[in-house]
Protein backbone atom coordinates (compact mmCIF):
# COMPACT_ATOMS: atom_id res chain seq x y z
CA UNK A 1 0.00 0.00 0.00
CA UNK A 2 2.77 2.40 0.77
CA UNK A 3 4.83 1.27 -2.20
CA UNK A 4 1.66 2.19 -4.34
CA UNK A 5 1.07 5.35 -2.72
CA UNK A 6 4.45 6.63 -3.29
CA UNK A 7 4.82 5.68 -6.94
CA UNK A 8 1.36 7.44 -7.32
CA UNK A 9 2.80 10.64 -5.62
CA UNK A 10 5.72 10.23 -7.50
CA UNK A 11 4.29 9.92 -11.33
CA UNK A 12 2.06 12.64 -10.26
CA UNK A 13 4.50 14.98 -8.90
CA UNK A 14 6.96 14.69 -11.83
CA UNK A 15 4.43 16.23 -14.23
CA UNK A 16 5.14 20.06 -13.71
CA UNK A 17 8.49 20.20 -11.79
CA UNK A 18 11.16 18.72 -14.30
CA UNK A 19 10.74 21.65 -17.32
CA UNK A 20 13.12 24.18 -15.37
CA UNK A 21 16.17 22.70 -15.43
CA UNK A 22 19.19 23.23 -12.53
CA UNK A 23 21.45 25.83 -14.07
CA UNK A 24 18.45 27.87 -15.05
CA UNK A 25 17.53 28.67 -11.34
CA UNK A 26 18.45 31.68 -10.02
CA UNK A 27 20.62 31.84 -6.84
CA UNK A 28 18.46 33.98 -5.08
CA UNK A 29 14.98 32.58 -4.14
CA UNK A 30 12.60 35.52 -4.16
CA UNK A 31 14.15 36.48 -7.15
CA UNK A 32 13.30 32.61 -8.55
CA UNK A 33 10.14 32.63 -7.00
CA UNK A 34 9.44 35.53 -9.27
CA UNK A 35 10.57 34.14 -12.01
CA UNK A 36 8.85 30.88 -11.50
CA UNK A 37 5.12 33.36 -11.32
CA UNK A 38 5.97 35.17 -14.87
CA UNK A 39 6.84 31.79 -16.26
CA UNK A 40 3.31 30.12 -15.22
CA UNK A 41 1.61 32.83 -17.21
CA UNK A 42 3.45 33.06 -20.69
CA UNK A 43 2.91 30.59 -23.24
CA UNK A 44 4.85 28.62 -25.01
CA UNK A 45 4.54 29.76 -27.78
CA UNK A 46 5.68 26.15 -30.05
CA UNK A 47 3.17 24.40 -27.85
CA UNK A 48 -0.03 25.91 -27.77
CA UNK A 49 -1.38 25.29 -24.55
CA UNK A 50 1.37 24.97 -21.65
CA UNK A 51 3.30 27.59 -19.93
CA UNK A 52 7.15 28.06 -20.54
CA UNK A 53 7.21 27.54 -17.06
CA UNK A 54 6.26 23.04 -17.58
CA UNK A 55 7.74 23.43 -21.15
CA UNK A 56 10.17 21.27 -22.51
CA UNK A 57 10.46 22.82 -25.55
CA UNK A 58 13.85 24.32 -26.89
CA UNK A 59 12.27 28.05 -27.50
CA UNK A 60 10.75 27.57 -23.53
CA UNK A 61 13.53 26.91 -22.55
CA UNK A 62 15.34 30.18 -24.19
CA UNK A 63 12.46 32.20 -22.68
CA UNK A 64 12.89 31.11 -18.97
CA UNK A 65 16.19 32.08 -19.04
CA UNK A 66 15.11 36.26 -20.78
CA UNK A 67 13.03 36.02 -17.86
CA UNK A 68 15.21 35.16 -15.35
CA UNK A 69 17.99 37.46 -17.11
CA UNK A 70 15.51 40.64 -16.83
CA UNK A 71 14.43 40.32 -13.50
CA UNK A 72 17.64 39.55 -12.31
CA UNK A 73 18.32 42.61 -14.25
CA UNK A 74 15.64 44.85 -11.57
CA UNK A 75 12.46 44.21 -13.92
CA UNK A 76 9.16 44.28 -12.11
CA UNK A 77 7.04 41.31 -13.16
CA UNK A 78 4.23 43.45 -15.41
CA UNK A 79 7.57 44.92 -17.02
CA UNK A 80 8.49 41.31 -18.41
CA UNK A 81 5.25 40.53 -19.42
CA UNK A 82 4.54 43.54 -21.11
CA UNK A 83 8.29 43.04 -22.86
CA UNK A 84 7.10 39.57 -24.11
CA UNK A 85 3.65 40.60 -25.25
CA UNK A 86 5.41 43.15 -27.01
CA UNK A 87 7.30 40.77 -29.14
CA UNK A 88 4.35 37.99 -29.40
CA UNK A 89 1.19 39.58 -28.33
CA UNK A 90 -1.79 38.68 -26.77
CA UNK A 91 -1.06 34.95 -27.33
CA UNK A 92 1.65 34.31 -25.22
CA UNK A 93 -0.46 35.14 -22.25
CA UNK A 94 -2.05 31.97 -20.96
CA UNK A 95 -4.93 34.14 -19.65
CA UNK A 96 -6.37 36.50 -22.21
CA UNK A 97 -7.02 39.69 -21.36
CA UNK A 98 -9.86 41.76 -21.25
CA UNK A 99 -10.61 44.12 -23.65
CA UNK A 100 -12.60 45.20 -27.61
CA UNK A 101 -10.50 42.17 -29.18
CA UNK A 102 -11.68 39.50 -26.53
CA UNK A 103 -15.02 40.50 -25.49
CA UNK A 104 -16.55 38.30 -27.54
CA UNK A 105 -14.72 35.39 -25.93
CA UNK A 106 -15.06 36.42 -22.23
CA UNK A 107 -18.73 37.42 -22.67
CA UNK A 108 -20.23 34.76 -24.76
CA UNK A 109 -20.73 32.29 -21.92
CA UNK A 110 -22.80 34.90 -20.20
CA UNK A 111 -24.69 35.52 -23.58
CA UNK A 112 -25.41 31.94 -24.04
CA UNK A 113 -26.63 31.02 -20.81
CA UNK A 114 -28.57 34.35 -21.14
CA UNK A 115 -30.65 32.69 -24.19
CA UNK A 116 -30.98 29.24 -22.58
CA UNK A 117 -32.40 30.80 -19.64
CA UNK A 118 -34.70 33.45 -21.97
CA UNK A 119 -35.37 29.84 -23.63
CA UNK A 120 -36.64 27.73 -20.87
CA UNK A 121 -38.57 30.57 -19.11
CA UNK A 122 -40.45 30.86 -23.04
CA UNK A 123 -41.03 26.85 -22.50
CA UNK A 124 -42.32 27.01 -18.90
CA UNK A 125 -44.74 30.03 -19.71
CA UNK A 126 -46.30 28.41 -22.26
CA UNK A 127 -47.11 25.24 -20.42
CA UNK A 128 -48.27 27.38 -17.95
CA UNK A 129 -50.92 28.69 -20.36
CA UNK A 130 -51.53 25.85 -22.28
CA UNK A 131 -54.74 23.77 -21.15
CA UNK A 132 -53.34 20.57 -20.32
CA UNK A 133 -51.89 20.20 -16.85
CA UNK A 134 -50.24 23.44 -14.80
CA UNK A 135 -52.56 25.45 -12.22
CA UNK A 136 -54.44 27.50 -14.60
CA UNK A 137 -56.10 24.58 -16.28
CA UNK A 138 -59.37 25.31 -17.51
CA UNK A 139 -62.78 24.00 -15.61
CA UNK A 140 -64.07 21.77 -17.79
CA UNK A 141 -67.79 23.20 -18.54
CA UNK A 142 -71.00 21.41 -18.00
CA UNK A 143 -71.26 20.24 -20.82
CA UNK A 144 -67.84 19.19 -21.26
CA UNK A 145 -68.96 17.14 -17.71
CA UNK A 146 -71.98 15.40 -18.96
CA UNK A 147 -70.33 14.12 -22.23
CA UNK A 148 -67.21 12.95 -19.98
CA UNK A 149 -69.94 10.91 -17.73
CA UNK A 150 -71.66 10.14 -20.53
CA UNK A 151 -68.46 8.06 -22.31
CA UNK A 152 -67.69 6.46 -18.69
CA UNK A 153 -71.12 5.23 -18.28
CA UNK A 154 -70.81 3.52 -21.28
CA UNK A 155 -67.54 1.83 -20.88
CA UNK A 156 -68.42 1.05 -17.45
CA UNK A 157 -72.23 -0.68 -19.11
CA UNK A 158 -70.30 -2.53 -21.42
CA UNK A 159 -68.38 -4.61 -19.51
CA UNK A 160 -64.99 -5.71 -20.86
CA UNK B 1 -43.94 26.87 -36.94
CA UNK B 2 -43.55 23.83 -35.04
CA UNK B 3 -42.17 22.01 -37.66
CA UNK B 4 -39.08 24.62 -38.00
CA UNK B 5 -38.37 23.84 -34.55
CA UNK B 6 -37.17 20.41 -35.35
CA UNK B 7 -34.64 21.65 -37.71
CA UNK B 8 -33.32 23.86 -35.09
CA UNK B 9 -31.01 20.79 -33.64
CA UNK B 10 -29.29 20.74 -37.57
CA UNK B 11 -29.32 24.19 -37.61
CA UNK B 12 -26.93 24.68 -34.38
CA UNK B 13 -25.06 21.29 -35.58
CA UNK B 14 -24.45 22.97 -38.81
CA UNK B 15 -23.06 26.36 -37.52
CA UNK B 16 -20.90 24.40 -35.62
CA UNK B 17 -19.46 22.00 -37.81
CA UNK B 18 -18.74 25.26 -40.12
CA UNK B 19 -16.83 26.87 -37.61
CA UNK B 20 -14.91 22.94 -37.23
CA UNK B 21 -14.48 23.21 -40.89
CA UNK B 22 -12.73 26.54 -40.92
CA UNK B 23 -10.86 26.02 -37.93
CA UNK B 24 -9.26 22.92 -38.84
CA UNK B 25 -7.91 24.78 -41.92
CA UNK B 26 -6.66 27.31 -40.25
CA UNK B 27 -2.82 26.96 -39.48
CA UNK B 28 -2.22 27.74 -35.58
CA UNK B 29 1.00 28.65 -35.92
CA UNK B 30 0.25 31.77 -38.65
CA UNK B 31 0.07 34.25 -36.57
CA UNK B 32 -0.66 37.64 -37.27
CA UNK B 33 3.01 39.67 -35.83
CA UNK B 34 2.50 42.44 -33.75
CA UNK B 35 5.61 43.71 -35.02
CA UNK B 36 4.73 45.09 -38.13
CA UNK B 37 5.33 48.76 -38.61
CA UNK B 38 7.49 48.51 -35.18
CA UNK B 39 11.39 49.53 -34.83
CA UNK B 40 13.80 46.41 -34.59
CA UNK B 41 15.05 46.19 -31.71
CA UNK B 42 18.66 46.35 -31.20
CA UNK B 43 20.49 43.62 -31.53
CA UNK B 44 24.65 42.50 -32.26
CA UNK B 45 24.99 39.04 -32.59
CA UNK B 46 28.44 37.15 -32.77
CA UNK B 47 29.78 35.68 -35.93
CA UNK B 48 28.91 31.82 -36.63
CA UNK B 49 32.32 29.70 -36.46
CA UNK B 50 34.54 30.27 -39.21
CA UNK B 51 32.99 33.70 -40.14
CA UNK B 52 34.80 37.21 -39.47
CA UNK B 53 31.51 39.28 -39.45
CA UNK B 54 28.56 39.03 -37.05
CA UNK B 55 25.51 41.08 -37.88
CA UNK B 56 23.68 43.33 -36.16
CA UNK B 57 20.43 45.62 -36.26
CA UNK B 58 23.00 48.39 -37.56
CA UNK B 59 23.63 46.62 -40.56
CA UNK B 60 19.87 46.94 -41.24
CA UNK B 61 20.07 50.84 -41.60
CA UNK B 62 19.17 52.85 -45.09
CA UNK B 63 18.51 49.83 -47.21
CA UNK B 64 15.31 47.38 -47.37
CA UNK B 65 16.52 43.95 -46.20
CA UNK B 66 15.19 40.19 -45.91
CA UNK B 67 16.21 38.88 -42.39
CA UNK B 68 16.14 34.57 -42.59
CA UNK B 69 15.93 33.11 -39.12
CA UNK B 70 16.68 29.65 -40.06
CA UNK B 71 18.87 26.49 -38.53
CA UNK B 72 20.55 23.10 -39.81
CA UNK B 73 17.93 21.34 -37.64
CA UNK B 74 15.39 22.84 -39.84
CA UNK B 75 13.90 20.69 -42.56
CA UNK B 76 11.83 23.00 -44.26
CA UNK B 77 14.95 25.62 -44.30
CA UNK B 78 16.30 22.98 -46.35
CA UNK B 79 13.54 23.46 -48.84
CA UNK B 80 13.65 27.09 -48.86
CA UNK B 81 17.05 27.19 -49.26
CA UNK B 82 17.43 27.04 -53.34
CA UNK B 83 15.53 30.01 -53.91
CA UNK B 84 16.99 32.25 -51.37
CA UNK B 85 20.19 30.98 -53.47
CA UNK B 86 18.71 32.31 -56.65
CA UNK B 87 17.45 35.61 -54.48
CA UNK B 88 21.43 36.39 -53.12
CA UNK B 89 22.43 34.99 -57.39
CA UNK B 90 20.15 37.74 -58.83
CA UNK B 91 21.31 40.04 -55.90
CA UNK B 92 17.51 41.32 -55.59
CA UNK B 93 17.99 42.17 -51.86
CA UNK B 94 20.10 42.32 -49.15
CA UNK B 95 19.74 39.01 -47.08
CA UNK B 96 20.24 38.89 -43.80
CA UNK B 97 20.71 35.28 -41.90
CA UNK B 98 20.22 34.33 -38.02
CA UNK B 99 21.58 30.82 -37.50
CA UNK B 100 18.81 30.08 -34.63
CA UNK B 101 19.47 27.79 -31.80
CA UNK B 102 22.26 25.74 -32.98
CA UNK B 103 23.52 23.14 -30.62
CA UNK B 104 26.76 22.25 -32.12
CA UNK B 105 28.49 25.82 -33.47
CA UNK B 106 29.52 23.64 -36.36
CA UNK B 107 26.51 22.71 -37.65
CA UNK B 108 25.38 25.52 -39.16
CA UNK B 109 28.78 26.65 -41.18
CA UNK B 110 28.84 23.11 -42.30
CA UNK B 111 25.18 22.72 -43.73
CA UNK B 112 26.28 26.39 -45.45
CA UNK B 113 29.14 24.86 -47.05
CA UNK B 114 27.85 21.92 -48.40
CA UNK B 115 24.61 23.75 -50.01
CA UNK B 116 26.07 27.16 -50.82
CA UNK B 117 25.67 30.50 -48.71
CA UNK B 118 23.36 32.83 -49.58
CA UNK B 119 23.32 35.52 -46.87
CA UNK B 120 25.37 38.95 -47.06
CA UNK B 121 25.87 38.89 -43.50
CA UNK B 122 24.80 35.86 -40.94
CA UNK B 123 24.32 36.59 -36.92
CA UNK B 124 24.56 33.20 -34.15
CA UNK B 125 21.44 32.98 -32.08
CA UNK B 126 21.98 30.24 -29.81
CA UNK B 127 20.06 31.32 -26.90
CA UNK B 128 17.05 32.97 -29.00
CA UNK B 129 18.45 36.47 -28.36
CA UNK B 130 17.02 37.73 -31.97
CA UNK B 131 14.25 35.32 -32.04
CA UNK B 132 12.49 36.36 -29.25
CA UNK B 133 13.56 39.95 -30.13
CA UNK B 134 11.95 39.13 -33.46
CA UNK B 135 9.12 37.17 -31.89
CA UNK B 136 9.81 33.80 -34.13
CA UNK B 137 7.82 30.78 -33.14
CA UNK B 138 9.79 28.21 -35.91
CA UNK B 139 11.82 28.39 -38.71
CA UNK B 140 12.17 29.15 -41.58
CA UNK B 141 10.60 32.80 -41.01
CA UNK B 142 11.79 35.61 -42.70
CA UNK B 143 11.11 39.73 -42.34
CA UNK B 144 10.99 42.74 -44.26
CA UNK B 145 12.75 45.50 -42.50
CA UNK B 146 12.72 48.64 -44.47
CA UNK B 147 15.40 51.41 -44.47
CA UNK B 148 14.35 53.35 -40.77
CA UNK B 149 14.94 49.49 -39.65
CA UNK B 150 11.31 48.78 -39.34
CA UNK B 151 9.90 45.56 -39.80
CA UNK B 152 6.99 45.92 -42.43
CA UNK B 153 6.10 42.44 -43.48
CA UNK B 154 6.58 39.03 -41.54
CA UNK B 155 6.82 35.83 -43.95
CA UNK B 156 5.92 32.34 -41.55
CA UNK B 157 7.36 29.30 -43.65
CA UNK B 158 9.35 28.60 -46.56
CA UNK B 159 9.60 31.35 -48.75
CA UNK B 160 9.26 30.25 -52.51
CA UNK B 161 8.78 31.20 -56.24
CA UNK B 162 5.43 32.16 -55.56
CA UNK B 163 5.03 33.69 -52.55
CA UNK B 164 8.30 35.56 -53.55
CA UNK B 165 6.79 36.89 -57.01
CA UNK B 166 3.22 37.47 -55.85
CA UNK B 167 3.97 39.13 -52.14
CA UNK B 168 7.44 39.43 -51.14
CA UNK B 169 9.00 41.35 -54.24
CA UNK B 170 6.50 43.59 -54.99
CA UNK B 171 6.80 44.70 -51.75
CA UNK B 172 10.36 45.18 -51.64
CA UNK B 173 9.92 47.03 -54.82
CA UNK B 174 7.39 49.52 -53.28
CA UNK B 175 8.96 50.07 -50.31
CA UNK B 176 12.36 50.87 -52.08
CA UNK B 177 10.17 54.01 -53.59
CA UNK B 178 9.54 55.30 -50.60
Amino acid sequence: MKTLLTIILLTVSSFSALAVEPSEILSDPALEARAREVSKGLRCVVCQNQSIDESNADLARDMRVLVRERISAGDSNAQVVEYMVSRYGDYVLLDPPFKASTYVLWLSPFLFIGLALAAAMGIYRRREASPVGGEKAQELSVEEQRRIQALLDEDGGGGS
Amino acid sequence: MKRLMYLAPLAVFLVIAGYFAVGLKLNPRDLPSVLIDQKVESFALKPIKGYDRGFSSEDLKGQVSLVNFWGSWCVACLAEHPMLMKIAEQKLVPLYGIDWREKDPDAGPQWLKRRGDPYTLIGDDPESKAAIAFGVYGAPESFIVDQRGTIRYKHTGVIDEGNWASTLWPLIQELRKQ
